[in-house]
């Protein structure tokens, strides 16, 4: 499958976002136009347009290996773009890294990491400074420190277990408590790499109910790595969706359509809406696969179930 | 027991031991954290082997010590990914080394004159009570700079540890850090030869920073409590080794160490329930 000219499908009625794009004033917190990617001499994608205001909730879909996490890395300026142009809060790349909270891939604490979960989320406010805190010295300011870790924690709902070892907490309390460490410096911009990888399903809806709130609510621009659309499907003002080369950007009505998505792929692909409004896609030659097994093999562009 | 006190010889150990200690301890506990135990254990054979290099080829013992555990160290680094060494790596390394320290030993004892010929042994063993002032001079002032550097990378490097992905792009240079403690790992490794010797020196890194892991799960006050546990159990066993000539200092820092690790195992860990109440 070659390259796919970019399409861009956003109706001209505009969606329901409270800030939209095309308010005069607000300036986009992260715009691209016509970027491109290459790793190792490969083209992953290119062409992507895509543009985020300031509160929305935007899900990164796609097929597994079609560069979706490359993408967060482009954002944070840990690789560059190979063509086009990537803005971020007004500048390049990696300028304002200090505003944008980042929740890589997976990661999980060992069972014998004997570390407090307030001490994890205490370093994404400190953890870059030099020295150690010292015993007496600036009090005030380890007060406000420690204010701030408590009151982010609170806001994940994590005050529970957030004093225990990070290594005994389960998945899902980790998650929460990586996602107050990304949250602690107000970022305006929160990229997350798949966080709801490895959860169950219970702990996968009450972390994008989590995220819809810290979006809407706190303001911030909520860009989400996703390989199933269905758990933050409410949520969602935009949606991105990357093929082999090319890539989609619109509302999640807009983009997860049978006729979008067949011209992304150029092959026939349906979606389908359950009774419960999940969404179904169905590709060809493959059969639809379970969200749970992501590994199973919908590599190519041709048959993905973004969920069931 | 006074008397013991006076004596130069008691009065150097006790000094260096006072820097070499908490040094052991502050680098022991990112060794723990960060799982690179392994490395400190390939690193005391690389400090053989350095040493014995040195004095085959006639120069100061300490000279091949450093360069070759700081070398090491960096190069370990350098070959693992992101600045962890992987098992592998260090262990076809270790094997080599010891190798060639065996070789060197050999050199040395043909050629040098037998005057000397309990060099290998003190290497291996350790002799803190046969520093000399200016030995003990160097030992101190080499062991404040590994204290002060691992207290100035301390949070960077925590934070790298638990969280590297993040770390580095808060644009904490994660890599450069990793590099940097494996350094600090080898120039510690280079002291902790001189107190407990290169077979034993893999204690003082890890007893003390495994016992203060078990005892508090906040980072910063584990790093204090291990430098600290590493001072009392040093300066406890020097005593100890003075009043009891037949407990060679060695052995008494390696039995006390391991005899307060052991003793945290008694400790019930309920602390993190009871600093959750509090």
């Amino acid at each position: 499958m070659s390259i796919h000219p970019t399409e861009k499908v956003r109706s001209d009625e505009g969606h329901a976002a409270p800030v939209s794009e095309s308010s005069p004033v607000a300036a986009p917190v992260l715009s691209l136009r016509g970027a491109a990617v290459r790793v190792g001499g490969r083209t992953l994608w290119s062409g992507v347009d895509l543009t985020v205001a300031t509160g929305e909730f935007t899900a990164v879909l796609g097929p597994n290996g079609v560069g979706k996490s490359t993408l967060v890395k482009v954002l944070l300026g840990l690789l560059p773009a190979a063509a086009g142009e990537v803005r971020v809060l007004g500048g390049a790349p990696g300028a304002h890294n200090g505003a944008v909270g980042y929740l890589p891939q997976r990661r999980s604490f060992d069972a014998c990491v004997r570390i407090r979960g307030v001490d994890v989320v205490r370093l994404g406010l400190d953890g870059d400074q030099w020295g150690i805190p010292v015993p007496g010295l600036g009090r005030a300011k380890r007060r406000a420190a420690r204010e701030r870790v408590a009151e982010v924690v609170e806001l994940v709902g994590a005050s529970g277990y957030a004093h225990r070892p990070i290594g005994q907490c389960s998945g899902g309390e980790q998650q929460r408590l990586l996602i107050a460490q990304a949250l602690i410096r107000r970022p305006q911009i929160l990229l997350l790499d798949e966080p709801l990888d490895s959860l169950d399903l219970p702990n996968q809806s009450a972390i994008a109910a989590l995220l819809g709130r810290i979006c809407h609510q706190e303001g911030v621009s909520v860009v989400m790595v996703a390989h199933d659309v269905n758990p933050i499907l409410h949520h969602l003002d935009r949606v991105v969706y990357i093929a082999e080369g090319g890539a989609l950007a619109g509302t999640p009505a807009e983009v997860i359509t049978s006729e979008t998505l067949t011209r992304l792929y150029r092959t026939p692909v349906e979606v389908l809406r359950t009774s419960g409004g999940r969404l179904v896609v169905v590709g060809q030659p493959e059969a639809p696969a379970l969200h749970s097994d992501r590994h199973a093999g919908h590599g190519t562009g041709g048959g993905h179930a973004a969920g069931l | 027991m006074t008397a013991v006190l006076t004596q130069t010889f008691f009065q150097h150990a006790l000094l260096a031991g006072t820097f070499i200690a908490p040094a052991c301890g502050l680098v022991g506990y990112f060794l723990v954290l960060r799982a690179q135990i392994f490395t400190g254990d390939a690193l005391s054979h690389v400090a053989f082997t350095g040493a014995m290099a040195a004095l085959a080829g006639g120069y100061d013992l300490r000279l091949g010590l450093f360069a070759a555990t700081v070398g090491v160290g960096l190069l370990l680094g350098g070959l693992g990914r992101r600045g962890r060494p992987d098992d592998v790596v260090i262990g076809s390394v270790f094997a080599w080394i010891l190798g060639l320290g065996a070789f060197f030993l050999t050199v040395y004892t043909t050629s040098r004159s037998a005057a000397r010929g309990g060099a290998g042994t003190s290497v291996l063993f350790g002799s803190i009570f046969g520093l000399s002032s200016g030995q003990t001079t160097l030992a101190v002032l080499i062991a404040a700079g590994i204290c002060v550097a691992v207290l100035l990378i301390a949070r960077p490097l925590l934070f790298a540890t638990l969280d590297e992905a993040v770390a580095a792009a808060r644009g904490v240079p994660t890599r450069v850090l990793g590099l940097a403690f494996l350094a600090l790992v080898g120039a510690c490794a280079g002291e902790a030869t001189q107190a407990v010797g290169s077979l034993l020196l893999l204690g003082l890194l890890a007893a003390p920073a495994g016992a203060a892991i078990r005892l508090t799960d906040r980072p910063f006050r584990a790093l204090a409590l291990s430098a600290a546990l590493a001072v009392a159990e040093m300066w406890g066993s020097l005593l100890l080794s003075a009043e009891a000539p037949e407990l060679p200092p060695s052995f008494a820092i390696m039995a006390t160490a391991s005899a307060v690790y052991a003793a945290t195992f008694l400790v019930r860990p309920n602390r993190a329930l009871r600093t959750a109440a509090a």
